[in-house]
């Protein structure tokens, strides 16, 4: 197509150890290990461990919620902020967001209140949000699905002119999927503007990375479509967010796609139906704690100064007042209208769904009446 | 002649009354829609140059540049599922399955996606694409070229499936469903590609959500929808030779359903008969048949038949013949019920 811009130079391999800027005790790294990315400005790291702290704060509020039965389900990231925040922080207003079902916390971010973020999971809707106000796709649950709609609107917005960037999530598991590569291949091949974050928390429910692929790192899949990947240290928000902020920006420029991996670890179980003890060992989960990615910037940042007890103390308040306003978000009952459930489903109305909105009409009628009349007749309205 | 004046000449050519064939008249179809509305972009396998396979797209790239119209990477998930982002970003794809069969990779994708998009954000997104499938057999070919595969998108809540039979509803039907703003499952009888009409376009038929009575008669109504349409007329004809006055409707939509078309040619016949070439089992003339017999069976006099193909996978170029619903198996079919001709 006349689209395509010259070819870049993609050969590369991404490197076997995982790219980081900030090693486990929170010191900045020099030299190869942080692949000639730079460390971004203090400024922005206290800005990326405020959003993780709050994501964190919302995370646990939810899980809790659920527990309580207020929600039907809900896909933890716990332990997966530097991914979920580093990248979707990379991005603008402007740019197009399309998420799964796990990314809850990257929404947050992306400034959805948490009654839009939670609704399919408490139940009362799919995904209600407006798209194109939060320019956020729905969350999809059929795997790696949503990374074609992220190829194909960059695609629309190029043949537009307009410099946007699309942003996708996907897992270690969903990379198998026949959709995950069909979109790798033809955002490489039409160079659309769009990052791919994989999130290899290494499960997918129960299923471990080894029998998921047999490529070294899920970067190395990257270079077989033509287009840049990077293996990086999913827990170092520094590294995650530098990586994305390059890719975002060669992508705006006519660079075409990227492959990020984040390598990472899910603390929590996949979703809150699931017994992780079944499939992995606990001293891996505390392993992988004692790597936790708020953890890790708080230290660096604490070094340097920047994260004071008045700035911590702010930072808490704020995650609070969220969980404070998602509590209340979820302990009112949503008010639903069966009816809306026959507006939605063609913009060309249609005969036959009238008639049978009509027919779920006449049965609430019928419904209320009964109820009214056995109140009437002192028979306890159940 | 210079390229303007050339162009002119062809467009002149175009609206003039002319002998065109099906795939003619899909072609002149999406031509006029993309001058119409330069969001409509049309891309699938081997859909430039060559101008797809049954040269349904032939000439447009060269006329509309490849911005407009181009060959995508082999892959119908991949096709169908940009489509959805193209078209939440404003666009009106209309891309091409290159056979029936070959729709299955992009399953997932039209039932999960493409047919529940609109619902699922609340009316928020629509989807207004169009997702053309030359479907059926009846052309000698080999496995995976013929499969009828209606009944899968008609079962899909959210869908709009169409299927025309004749050129002018061709060209007809698929203007209306770029202009949707629903998507469509655009069926195309790979059978009647060839077949003829002398139109004068932009030729308008009925609404496309309409069946239409093709022959009058009344006796029996015969229900069928792109090639068997055909099939249909063929046996109507050869019974009137035994006096037998055969009502043929031509479905068009399969999603929605005309009841009201449909049921008041079976209340004037009081029998039908629904033809297809896909399996009878779970077929789509069960639907047929049941909804007609739901809402007219004091109407009629005998149970509603289906002549469809058997229940096995389509078989091969020189067998296929006895697979396919004819004219003389439609016959034997209305034998079979008691005639009172009392
Ligand atoms: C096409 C498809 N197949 C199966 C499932 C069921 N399923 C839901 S989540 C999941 C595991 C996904 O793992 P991964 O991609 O690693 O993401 P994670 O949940 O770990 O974030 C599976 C198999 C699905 N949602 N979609």
């Amino acid at each position: 197509m006349s689209l395509n811009v010259e070819h870049h130079e993609t050969r590369v391999l991404p490197s076997e150890k995982p790219l980081r800027l900030l090693d486990n005790a929170g010191h900045a790294l020099h030299g190869r290990e942080t692949g000639g990315f730079e460390l971004p400005p203090v400024e922005t790291l206290l800005e990326l461990y405020r959003r993780m702290v709050i994501a964190r704060r919302f995370d646990v509020q939810v899980t809790a919620l659920t527990k309580q039965g207020r929600l039907a389900t809900y896909p933890s990231a716990y332990g997966q902020e530097a991914c979920e925040i580093g990248v979707i922080s990379a991005i603008t207003a402007d740019d197009w967001f399309f998420p799964t079902y796990r990314d809850s916390i990257a929404l947050l971010t992306r400034g959805l209140a948490p009654a839009e973020i939670l609704q399919s999971f408490r139940g009362d809707w799919h995904n209600g949000w407006d798209q194109h106000a939060h320019r956020t796709a729905s969350m999809a649950t059929p795997l790696a699905t949503q990374a074609l709609h992220a190829v194909g609107l960059a695609h629309a917005a190029r043949l537009r002119r307009d410099p946007i960037v699309t942003l996708t999530y996907l897992g270690d598991g969903a990379t198998s999927e026949g959709d995950a590569h069909e979109a790798f291949n033809f955002a490489a091949v039409w160079q659309t503007p769009t990052v791919f974050l994989v999130q290899n928390n290494q499960f997918a429910i129960s299923t471990p990375l080894a029998r998921q692929t047999h490529a070294t790192t899920l970067a190395d899949k990257a270079v077989g479509y033509g287009m840049p990947g990077y293996h990086v240290d999913g827990n170092d928000i520094a590294a995650m967010y530098a990586v994305a902020s390059a890719a975002v920006e060669r992508a705006r420029s006519g660079g075409g796609p990227t492959l990020i991996e984040g390598l990472t670890y899910r603390i929590e179980s996949h979703t809150n139906s699931d017994d992780p003890t079944r499939y992995r060992q606990q001293r891996d989960v505390e392993h992988w704690k004692r790597r936790d990615p708020i953890e890790r910037l708080e230290k660096y940042l604490v070094s340097e100064g920047a994260l004071t007890d008045v700035v911590r103390a702010e930072i808490g308040e704020a995650a609070e007042e969220l969980a404070a306003r998602t509590r209340d978000a979820m302990s009112e009952e949503p008010q639903l209208d069966p009816l809306e459930l026959f507006d939605h489903v063609y913009a060309t109305p249609r005969a036959a769904l009238a008639e049978q909105r009509a027919a779920l009409e006449a049965e609430l009628a019928a419904h209320a009446a009964h109820v009214a009349h056995a109140g009437a007749a002192g028979v306890p309205a159940r | 002649m210079s390229t303007a004046a050339t162009e002119r000449a062809a467009d002149a050519a175009a609206s003039a009354p002319q002998p065109l064939t099906m795939a003619g008249a899909l072609n002149a179809a999406l031509r006029d829609a993309m001058e119409a509305d330069d969001r409509v972009v049309v891309y699938g396998e081997d859909v430039g140059p060559l101008g797809g396979v049954f040269r349904v797209t032939d000439g447009l790239q060269a006329r509309f540049g490849d911005e407009r119209v181009w060959d995508s990477p082999l892959a119908e998930s991949g096709i169908v599922g940009t489509a959805v982002g193209m078209a939440m970003y404003g666009l009106r794809p209309v891309v091409e399955m290159q056979f029936d069969a070959f729709s299955y990779p992009a399953f997932e994708q039209i039932v999960s996606h493409v047919a529940k998009m609109r619902n699922r954000t609340k009316g928020h997104v629509s989807l207004p694409m169009v997702i053309r499938i030359p479907c059926a057999g009846a052309i000698g070919g080999v496995e995976h070229h013929s499969d009828s595969s209606e009944a899968y998108w008609a079962a899909t809540p959210g869908l709009t499936v169409v299927m025309p039979s004749n050129p002018a509803d061709a060209y007809s039907m698929l203007r209306e469903a770029i202009e949707s703003d629903d998507p469509v499952v655009f069926m195309e009888p790979k059978s009647r590609y060839w077949s003829k009409a002398t139109l004068e376009l932009p030729v308008r038929t009925e609404p496309m959500d309409r069946a239409q009575v093709v022959r009058e008669g009344s006796d029996v109504t015969l229900i069928g929808y792109g090639p068997t349409v055909r099939t249909a007329l063929d046996a109507a004809a050869a019974a009137e030779a035994e006096g037998l006055s055969i009502e043929v409707v031509d479905l068009r939509s399969l999603s929605p359903f005309d009841d009201e078309t449909v049921g008041a040619s079976v209340r004037k016949t009081s029998r039908a008969a629904v033809i297809h070439e896909a399996a009878q089992f779970g077929g789509y003339g069960a639907e047929v048949a049941a909804r007609l017999t739901e809402r007219n069976f004091f109407h009629l006099a005998a149970p509603i038949l289906r002549i469809t193909g058997w229940d096995i996978p389509y078989p091969s170029p020189k067998l296929e013949e006895h697979h396919l619903p004819t004219p003389d198996r439609v016959l034997d079919a209305l034998a079979s019920w008691e005639w009172d001709l009392a």
